[in-house]
């Protein structure tokens, strides 16, 4: 993308944020859907901007949707989310659906239409491991059904096509597992849970009993498990890290709007909360730095197939998706800490429970507890890189 | 060593560690092992069983999947660390 292009990507990220924002507080308290951020992402035709150009996309790199991800976080940080898990969808279709005629034709129609993908990889029965199904595919006479106990779609009643997971056939192991594209019109979905939850409440991650037909083309020509190691477990960990990183960056914000005032009621004494908004800063560089380092890497491993399954790359895309979700919980807490009674107040400048809650979602979207388990089983083989700069 | 006493250490190894639904014997040489329900816990595991049986260390270029996608590739994996180790004696 040319310099051009990406100032006016900000631009347009700008106007979806300042939607976002507007709205964030009836969102949370609703917990609905947030409809204008997403109309305003679609009006900015954000939603295609991964797409390569051959296919009317504008070929925006990973970095550049991750900027996107934390400007509207820093707003909204469901509509973020939204936004996020729309394109870590689509990661899969960029990366493994363009030898295939049926996901190219569909990418063009992502860019004419502005179509919202999600994602439906949870079963119930399975323990939150996504790289297990018990539901299977069928395939016969050209065409595919699928039923999925399918415990978390977020955003599904508002999406225009799901990406899901299934068993490839009905003989496979619960490992051998493909993705498969169904549109709007070719599913139903029975609603079984609600989504009544802490933070992160516009997702509208509900339940669904998810019913499915289409052409057999429909599913992508790769294994599921190729898929998840190539393409969604890194855009996964490292656009969900901007997301977060874009809450904690207003939470500081406002922080420091707080200590600011205080210090120019003040002159000459220091505020109270500026030294812990210095450590806050602090904390805010590390997962900036961590984030940007994991997308370089990311961008770096993008061509080479064998370095994207490796472990050496599995384990830092690990790392950075726990480096800032445990990292953020402590800023938004030290700003909190700093705003005191108009932090913990609700429609205040300075109000950061919504922040906080939000926060508390990273360490479970995934939990950090599997993705330590899984990098500690990596690291008795794998050897760690010692050089600091390569 | 032969390269079918190597294959029958690896099928050994395989049935040990792999937790594989079926049994090893089932499998051919070029079989799929992740598509026969090869768990990334597991391919660790049997990594280390494999390192431990036959006296190697894999570097990091041999830590994925293609590595250890069948029984014939991790044979060539091992054989071309312990052909590497011959040589330099």
């Amino acid at each position: 993308m040319t310099l051009a292009l990406a100032t006016s990507l900000a631009e347009r990220a700008g106007r979806v944020a300042a939607v976002a924002a507007t709205h964030a507080d009836d969102v949370d308290a609703a917990a609905r859907f947030p409809r204008e951020a997403v109309d305003a992402m679609i009006a900015e035709r954000l939603l295609s901007i991964q797409i390569p150009p051959e296919l009317g996309g504008e070929g925006a790199s990973l970095s550049e949707i991750a900027e996107v991800c934390s400007l509207i976080g820093q707003n909204c940080a469901a509509a973020a989310m939204v936004f996020a898990m729309h394109h870590i969808k689509l990661s899969s279709l960029v990366s493994h659906g363009t030898d295939s005629e049926w996901h190219r034709a569909f990418m063009r129609r992502i860019v004419a239409e502005q179509l919202l993908l999600a994602s439906a990889t949870t079963e119930g029965g399975i323990g939150g491991n996504l790289r297990n199904s018990i539901c299977a595919i069928e395939v016969a006479g050209g065409r595919c059904r699928l039923v999925k106990d399918a415990t978390v779609i977020s955003y599904g009643a508002h999406a225009d096509a799901i990406l899901i997971t299934s068993r490839s056939h009905a003989d496979a192991a619960s490992t051998d597992q493909v993705m498969t594209v169904f549109t709007r019109d070719q599913y139903t979905l029975e609603h079984t849970q609600g989504w009544n939850t802490l933070g992160m409440r516009g997702t509208c991650s509900d339940g669904y009993l998810f019913t499915g037909e289409a052409p057999a083309e429909q599913i992508l020509p790769k294994p599921f498990a190729e898929i998840a190691a190539q393409s969604m477990l890194a855009t996964s960990h490292l656009l969900w890290s901007a997301v977060w990183y874009g809450i904690a960056v207003d939470a500081v914000a406002r922080a420091q709007a707080f200590v600011r005032a205080a210090a120019r009621k003040t002159p000459g004494t220091p505020p109270p909360g500026a030294l812990r908004l210095a450590e806050a800063v602090n904390l805010l560089q590390l997962v900036k730095a961590s984030t940007i380092a994991g997308l370089r890497e990311y961008e770096t491993a993008k061509a080479d197939a064998e370095r994207l399954s490796s472990m050496g790359f599995a384990v830092a895309m690990n790392n950075v998706k726990i480096a800032a979700s445990e990292t953020i919980l402590s800023i938004v807490n030290q700003a909190m800490l700093i705003c005191g009674i108009l932090g913990y107040k609700n429609g205040t400048p300075y109000s950061l429970g919504r922040h906080l809650r939000d926060a508390h979602s990273a360490q479970l979207m995934i939990s950090n507890d599997r993705i330590l388990a899984n990098t500690s089983n990596l690291l008795l083989v794998h050897r760690q890189d010692t050089s600091l700069t390569g | 060593m032969e390269n079918d006493d190597m294959k029958q250490k690896i099928r050994d190894i395989l049935a040990r560690h792999g937790g594989l639904p079926m049994p090893v014997g089932e499998l051919a040489d070029d079989g799929d092992l992740y598509a026969a329900g090869l768990s990334s816990f597991a391919s660790v595991q049997v990594m280390l069983a494999v390192e431990e049986a036959f006296d190697v260390e894999f570097p990091d270029s041999l830590l994925n999947r293609k590595s250890f996608q069948s029984i014939a590739a991790i044979t060539r994996t091992v054989e071309s660390l312990v052909g590497s180790a011959e040589a330099a004696e």
